[in-house]
């Protein structure tokens, strides 16, 4: 049989920016596939030219409505790290649960509000208040939680107020850390359903082999700092990250590709999960072998599962750290911030991936020089090869234009793009 | 259903991103003890953040973020042309937010310095009214969900608006906060349009002004305060340019 598909999807929706999705098909080739960032050049790193290092969290939280708090983070370890800061104890541990917060407000928006419909055959979640009310119920109060635990910790969910160089702005009232840590341990319950639910999506079969990026665990599943690993075995310090980045610029996509060992590599909870799986939770684990995910997993739509893992993972490590946080009490929350001329890199795993912020400061501490590199500019090249991957996949199968459309759609969808992020 | 005496209408809403970090539309699916209630206010039809369902058939159009190209020009005026009403949510929409810094670069070197020899097609940064009427505008970086959820009431119940008229200083105090200046920390709260709940004092950071000027603002008394205190007016004009709502107020011209 001979087939003919056409993909041509403007304007990707439930995702985060503006993306295409491009296949066309002809006798059974694969004549075209890609995947086309088309959102707006912001220029960033060009506008922190010139300013204090105050402000540098600040305006580069705003490159991302999802991820600010991993932002704002990596903006401070990059600071920190060029004037020699060494922050307290307690402000560490609060920014790792500013960081949970954000990590478990992100998952559960794109794994039960923004993934969950393709596998429902639904156009979103609203249709779920009618049809599955105790679904969209749960999915709300897992994401009210994480919001309301992110405003705890960093002072706002979107563009955080208490995350500050030198430290954090104010100790979280005892009251409400108590009240976050029982709620997390009930959420416990609501994970345990999500997993049901997931256990029952269709997961497509499709694996491409694939390098994957993130931070090394050491002792922990790493989320703030340490040495950069790969799964094909490129090991480095955080400070040669421009080492495991590579970025380069193409002629379709406003956003930077990049490549590693092969041509494309693949950044985000998957890449976490395949690096760093023996640091989980038992709980995680034993959620990740209920919903199929086993490590080194090359299938891009298992970036959903291990999503659902680490949410598990974290809410554990939350009500640990919230504990640690209370027998310490009160006390030093900031140290004085000494400017001075420096260079410094500092890379935070946000929801979507390995995060990299690198600042060269002047005398009085304004920025002379920045860059910033994304995850979704890290995955973008990995996206575009694995949609080749699927239309050859598909191309001899009597599959149709919109059955085709749509399994691109969810496969982009996976890595839960960042797309205006990306294009910065 | 009658409330207040008052058949509520269900307005069709469409929701469309333009330059920005698209966290003011994200804004709409938190407070998550009242999401039910208010999506079931509005019939939401064009999301494309949150929803495949696209219809070119809206009474309400909520615009995120601010316009840099043309192509967004277009997009505007034909969202402009369909919506019998336009809101700017957020402060890049209202006043172009942060991104109004990119007026203030030289762009062609921007692109240079970060796509090499593949330079990508851009422009300055206009606020949504500086390309379409825009009849509702909610500043803030991001918007608070009350205030939307506030608007969006009005907007059912066809009753006017008003926006508050005090800074953010008011809502600092009603938290019993430590006043910014009194740590040392300088603060744009007592000239600052409020309805945000003071989050930014809250949290430590002071007041950045990302709601723009509050309604006749004392920047005489602000200015001397703020020299007072020890700040320079560099530092005082490149808080008052950060978000772009002040714009053309600098020490200088107070």
């Amino acid at each position: 049989m001979r087939i003919d598909l056409n993909v041509d999807v403007k304007h990707l929706t439930r995702v985060e920016g503006h993306g295409n999705i491009y296949v066309r098909i002809r006798d059974g080739v694969v004549e075209e596939a890609r995947w086309e960032v088309v959102e707006t050049p912001r220029f960033f790193e060009v506008m922190l030219k010139g300013k204090h290092y105050t402000s540098a969290g600040i305006l580069t939280a705003r490159i991302c409505g999802i991820c600010s708090i991993g932002h704002a983070l990596a903006s401070i370890r990059t600071t920190e790290a060029a004037f020699g800061v060494v922050v307290p104890e307690r402000a560490r541990r609060i920014r790792l649960l500013a960081k949970h917060g954000e990590t478990l407000q992100s998952h559960s928006l794109h794994l039960l509000f923004l993934a969950t419909p393709d596998f429902l055959g639904l156009p979103s979640a609203i249709p779920l208040m009618t049809i599955a009310p105790d679904v969209f119920a749960l999915a709300g109060r897992l994401k009210g939680l994480a919001n309301r635990m992110s405003d705890l910790f960093a002072g706002r969910t979107t563009h955080p107020t208490s995350l500050l160089v030198g430290g954090v702005g104010r100790m979280p009232p005892l009251k409400e850390m108590q009240q976050i840590r029982d709620e997390l341990h009930k959420s416990l319950d609501d994970l345990r359903v999500a997993t049901e639910i997931v256990q029952k999506f269709k997961i497509p079969d499709f694996t491409r082999e694939t390098e994957f990026v993130s931070l090394k665990g050491e002792r922990d599943y790493p989320w703030i700092g340490g040495n950069l690993l790969s799964t094909d075995g490129v090991d480095k310090p955080e400070r040669e990250y421009l080492a495991m980045t590579n970025e380069y610029v193409i002629d379709h996509s406003t956003s930077k590709w990049a490549k590693l060992s092969r041509e494309s590599f693949a950044v985000g909870a998957l890449a976490r999960f395949n690096n760093n799986h023996r640091f989980l939770h038992p709980e995680a684990w034993d959620v990740a072998h209920a919903v199929g995910l086993r490590p080194v997993s090359h299938n891009p739509f298992h970036h959903n599962l291990a999503q659902l893992v680490e949410m598990v993972h974290v809410t554990h490590e939350s009500i640990r750290l919230i504990d640690e946080l209370i027998d310490l009490g009160p006390g030093t929350l900031a140290v004085p911030v000494e400017p001075r001329a420096g260079e410094g890199m500092g890379a935070v795993e946000v929801p979507r991936g390995i995060l990299y912020h690198h600042y060269v400061f002047d005398d009085d501490g304004r920025v002379e020089k920045a860059n910033c590199v994304i995850p979704t500019t890290q995955n973008n090249a990995n996206i575009s090869h694995d949609i080749e991957e699927l239309a050859r996949t598909y191309a001899n199968t009597s599959t149709t234009n919109e059955e085709l459309s749509l399994i691109a759609e969810m496969l982009v969808r996976a890595y839960d793009p960042c797309i205006s992020c990306s294009v910065h | 259903m009658r409330y207040l005496g008052i058949e509520p209408v269900k307005p069709r809403v469409g929701i469309f991103d333009f330059s920005g970090c698209e966290g003011c539309q994200l804004q709409l699916l938190n407070k998550e003890e009242s999401l039910g209630a208010f999506l079931s206010a509005l019939e939401i039809v064009h999301f494309r953040e949150g929803s495949s369902e696209a219809s070119d058939d809206y009474d309400i159009a909520f615009i995120d973020g601010c316009v840099t190209r043309e192509d967004e020009v277009v997009r505007l005026k034909k969202i402009r042309s369909i919506a019998k009403l336009v809101v700017a949510m957020g402060s890049c929409a209202s006043f172009g937010g942060v991104l109004r810094h990119r007026n203030y670069i030289d762009l062609d070197a921007a692109n240079r310095e970060v796509y090499g020899d593949k330079p990508k097609e851009t422009g300055k940064t206009r606020a949504i009214h500086e390309v379409v009427k825009v009849d509702v505008t909610i500043p803030g970086c991001p918007v608070s969900k009350t205030q939307v959820e506030r608007i969006v009431q009005h907007l059912v119940l066809g009753v006017p608006f008003h926006d508050v008229v005090y800074p953010v200083c008011v809502e600092c105090k009603q938290k019993f906060n430590t006043c910014m200046f009194e740590k040392g920390t300088l603060c744009l709260g007592p000239i600052t349009r409020g309805g945000c709940g003071a989050p930014c004092p809250t949290g430590g950071l002071g007041c950045w002004g990302c709601r723009g000027a509050t309604v006749d603002p004392n920047l005489k008394e602000f200015k001397d305060l703020a020299l007072k205190r020890g700040f320079s007016e560099a530092e005082i004009d490149e808080r008052l340019a950060f978000f772009g709502g002040f714009e053309g107020i600098t020490c200088a011209s107070i």
